[in-house]
């Protein structure tokens, strides 16, 4: 096999043995994303001396990530590396300071090999919000990778990485890892600390792995884990190995399929690679039950509230004043309004509109304030449903990865194809996609797994049983 | 038509603490632009911020001070709107479910009291500095007071005059200043007032339409400002006009106040909670903890300065009004100092002289001690009272001790009767037709002999004993 086909458990037991070394591996991971980032479009930075550099200076062995070349999407915070959300608006922008989820891969001994292309701002499903271009699946490059965390999850299909990190607000490292076939973690909200994660909407937000297996995805999690002073969001409790469990038992768990989200609109190249997957999960011995989760409805409509309007109050700072991008006006209202004019993509102006409109006096309690509300009842779905049940089993997606262009102009059609991974956001509960199969085209499929609040334990145990009794995970594409 | 005003006041005050609201960076005042600021309070994209929980026990402490309910719940909430000196284009601050509600603070206005209620105190952070001029075509920001920790503290319509406004600042002043949560200096902003104030019909219920009236820095221009604007808008009123809500600058220069003419819609400041903070929880053991450090207030002391140590009223409120007054004086009384005495000296002489040298009693160089000695030494019938004023001024100049300085300069009090009869006698010798008079019933030439008597002994002379033995002399 390359070197850069390794995982991070496969690459780690190399370098400990020192039959290779971490620039051998950085180089082969940059020699491969010179030789398919051209179709891919994976990648808005890639520093291949500064990379190598590091990876040289790194002793193998040393921290939990040693020499590891990892990918993060360009809207988490590396200090002195340009973070530019995909927008024009911080094209040039360069943080001076480290996220909390960089700053512990670091300490972990992780080579930065590039940032990652997003839809704007993680505004979107496919990276077409992209401010710059957009990235391709790699399975089949007329098709979009998915998003908003899209050149995470095309970068590690096409082993352009060894993993990645990517963020997840409405399903965002969900769906791509889904259209990717690879696997892709979105932890409990507070589990993972956002400082340093440029806002989207910061009661939803949350950074998590995108890999090629799932223990790699417990490894990553193991390291971005834990309370953060920096931010006030995160909890302060203990935070277990999540490796441990892997390979445990599943039998007798209780797996729930809600009704809901296995209605009208669902592509059958999905649903029954998924039904198949469940099955799956019962030849192992886990128990099936019908569940309900009957707000499950109204989850798009209280995502678009919530999240526009935080994202509304969150994109303010880029004014044209401190940093990125500063169109000159005749004064100053007519700067703000060029600069942002300028700088912002169709999406998030129309994201900000709607979120502007929704806090507005008379109806902030209409909007707001309601979706609030239902936030709280669709929350209180998931803990009435995890009296019952250990996990919940559902499509990611309803579809495959659709085609470049197909859903440009259909905003809400758009917004649809996050229907299933929204709900968890709302709620808070961690849930991880993994591949499950494969539509007639040779689109992947992912098989989406959620667990209670602060149980990703129980979540990555079911994954890893189904991945390690399945052979979708081994398949790559042909680049 | 008789025209009653109603005023409110809106106080932000700037907390004391070392550190910003929501980061570490220092909250000292006057450094270089931009040299206490970080990614966190100049709002670079992905930072958080982190509640100082000494702001909350500030805001406790004032909240406890104004006897207000304190919420065990509250949340900060954004204030979006744009502006360069506000980096993060919202202001962390508390809408609804503030730290503290339903309070009051007593005043008094020429023996009328009046009680002024406290809708609420709430917590928020202190914007950056837009600075015009330095460069044409260029305004500069400068971010180093942003994230400072401000505290707003918000009263009812409760005052009906300006004297009352400016008494309640007064208060309020007093009041933050001994709880130690801010130095309350309106001059240099650190405690900002602004003023809503409308005029009614006396007796009416309903109240008038309301301008609010900002940049009234001094206490003398609360009152200038109020007087102003309340006869202004009686003016409007008295030839059939219609006062319009707005904002109104006061110019102290003119001391008149200017509508500020924004545009006419209202800003929709979208205030929603801030998803990246939670929700401030204080439970009872925080709230009593914080009690039992609560220091003596202004009007507990008053109280105790007139009940137990016997001062005038008006003694008792001026000392106890500004807490390095009240302690210098309690100081001096601890040290064996005759309170109402020590009282006197403080109020006639320290205060008169520290004033025209624009000194705060922290710089005096007459210490508690230094006044309890020289108390000490009139009781002991050592010095005179009048010697004593030249042995005040003397330390108020030099720092140095009473008993040095009548030491040094020989002015202990002659009271020897035989060396005092012997003066007595010379001066009534030298001026002969002054005795006959006298002791023929002129009695008020009695004061030329003491004034001789003193001239001839410096001043040294023991008053009393000069009297008794004058009289006597004159008598024969």
């Amino acid at each position: 096999m390359e070197l850069f086909g390794l995982t991070i458990s496969g690459a780690l037991e190399l370098l400990k043995k020192r039959e290779i070394s971490p620039v051998e591996l950085t180089k082969a991971v940059l020699g491969r994303i010179e030789s398919v980032d051209d179709k891919i479009s994976a990648f808005v930075t890639v520093d291949g001396e500064k990379a190598l550099a590091r990876a040289g200076d790194i002793a193998a062995g040393e921290g939990g990530l040693s020499g590891i070349p990892i990918a993060v999407k360009d809207n988490i915070c590396t200090k002195g590396v340009r973070t530019t959300c995909s927008s024009r608006i911080l094209e040039n922008f360069i943080p001076p300071y480290e996220s909390t989820v960089t700053g512990r891969l670091l300490n972990e001994g992780y080579v930065l090999i590039g940032k990652t292309n997003l839809d704007e701002f993680a505004m979107g499903s496919s990276t077409e919000n992209s401010g710059f271009f957009t990235t391709k699946n790699p399975w089949v490059t007329e098709r979009v990778p998915g998003g908003s965390s899209g050149g995470s999850a095309a970068a590690v299909a096409a082993d352009e990485c060894i993993a990645a990190l990517g963020s997840d607000t409405g399903g965002s490292i969900r769906q791509p890892a889904s259209f990717c076939g690879v696997v892709g973690m979105k932890p409990t909200y507070g589990r993972v600390s956002r400082y340093g994660l440029v806002a989207f909407a910061s009661s939803l937000d949350q950074i998590g792995p995108l890999t090629k297996n799932v223990r790699d995805a417990a490894v990553l999690l193991n390291v971005i884990s834990g309370h953060d002073g920096c931010d006030s969001t995160s909890l302060n409790m203990d935070v277990p190995d999540f490796t441990s469990v892997l390979g445990s038992d599943i039998r007798g768990l209780k797996v729930g399929v809600p009704g809901e989200y296995f209605i009208e609109g669902i592509d059958s190249e999905v649903a029954i690679p998924v039904k198949n997957a469940i099955s799956q999960l019962e030849r192992l011995g886990a128990d099936v039950v019908d569940i309900s989760l009957p707000h499950t409805g109204y989850a798009v409509a209280t995502y678009y509230v919530i999240a526009t309007s935080e994202a509304s109050s969150n994109l303010a700072r880029y004014d044209g004043v401190k940093y990125g991008l500063r169109v000159e006006g005749n004064d100053l209202l007519d700067m703000y309004m060029k600069t942002r004019s300028e700088g912002f993509g169709q999406e998030v102006k129309r994201r900000i509109m709607l979120g502007t409109f929704a806090l507005s006096s008379g109806y902030y309690d209409a909007y707001y304030r309601k979706a609030q509300q239902v936030r709280t009842l669709i929350r209180r779905d998931f803990e009435k449903a995890f009296e019952e049940v250990d996990i919940i089993a559902t499509p990611t997606s309803p579809t495959t990865a659709f085609k470049i262009g197909e859903m440009i102009s259909d905003p809400l059609q758009m917004y649809l194809s996050d229907i299933l991974t929204i709900s968890a956001n709302l709620a808070g509960v961690p849930a991880i996609s993994v591949p499950c199969g494969f539509s007639s085209e040779g689109l992947p499929v992912g098989l989406q797994i959620t667990g209670r609040h602060f149980d990703e334990e129980s979540i990555l145990k079911v994954a890893y049983a189904y991945e390690q009794s399945t052979e979708w995970h081994k398949r790559r594409p042909l680049l | 038509m008789n025209y009653e005003p109603v005023i409110g006041l809106e106080i932000h005050a700037q907390l004391l603490t070392g550190t910003k609201i929501f980061c570490g960076c220092s909250t000292k005042f006057g450094s270089e632009p931009n040299t206490q600021t970080c990614p966190v309070c100049t709002g670079m994209p992905g930072v958080l911020p982190v509640l100082n929980k000494r702001v909350v026990e500030f805001a406790i402490k004032t909240g406890l001070a104004l006897k207000c309910d304190i919420a065990p719940y509250s949340i900060f909430a954004r204030k979006n709107y744009f502006y360069p000196d506000l980096p993060k284009g919202y202001q962390i601050s508390q809408y609804e479910l503030p730290i503290c509600e339903h309070g009051y603070v007593d005043i008094s206005v020429d023996g009328v009291g009046r009680r002024v209620g406290i809708t609420r105190i709430h917590m928020e952070e202190d914007a950056g500095k837009n600075i015009h001029g330095a460069e044409v075509g260029y305004s500069f920001v400068d971010l180093n007071r942003t994230g400072v920790p401000l505290m707003e503290i918000v009263t009812e319509p409760d005052i009906r005059t300006p004297a009352e406004a400016c008494e309640f600042m007064k208060m309020l002043r007093s009041i933050v200043r001994y709880l130690g949560v801010c130095d309350g200096n309106l001059e240099e902003g650190s405690l900002r007032c602004d003023a809503n104030v409308s005029v009614r019909s006396a007796g009416l219920e309903e109240l008038g339409v309301k301008t609010e009236i900002k940049n009234i820095n001094s206490f003398r221009f609360v009152e200038k400002a109020l007087e102003y604007e309340i006869k202004r808008q009686v003016g409007i009123l008295k030839d059939g006009g219609r006062i319009v809500q707005e904002t109104r600058l006061f110019d102290s220069d003119a001391g008149v106040t200017h509508s500020m003419r924004f545009k006419e819609e209202a800003h929709d400041y979208r205030y929603f909670p801030d998803p990246d903070l939670v929700p401030v929880v204080v439970d009872d053991k925080w709230v009593e903890e914080i009690r039992t450090t609560m220091p003596e207030l202004p009007e507990q002391k008053k109280k105790r300065f007139i009940e137990e140590l016997g001062l005038p009223g008006q003694d008792a409120a001026l000392l106890a009004d500004e807490k390095a007054l009240a302690e210098w004086l309690e100081e001096a009384v601890k040290l064996g100092a005759n309170p109402k005495n020590a009282a006197n000296w403080l109020i006639n002489e320290l205060m008169r002289m520290l004033g025209e040298d624009k000194t705060p009693i922290e710089d005096s160089r007459i210490t508690p001690k230094h006044l309890a000695d020289m108390l000490a030494l009139i009781d002991k019938s050592v010095i005179s009272g009048k010697i004593a004023k030249s042995v005040f001024n003397k330390m108020y100049r030099t720092g140095k001790d009473a008993n040095l300085i009548v030491e040094e300069e020989g002015l202990v009090q002659i009271s020897d009767s035989s060396e005092l009869e012997s003066i007595i006698d010379k001066v009534i010798e030298n001026n002969p037709n002054e005795a006959e008079r006298c002791k023929g019933g002129e009695v008020k030439l009695m004061g030329f002999f003491v004034g001789q008597i003193m001239k001839e002994t410096k001043g040294k002379a023991n008053p009393n004993m000069v009297n008794e033995l004058l009289r006597k002399k004159l008598a024969e």
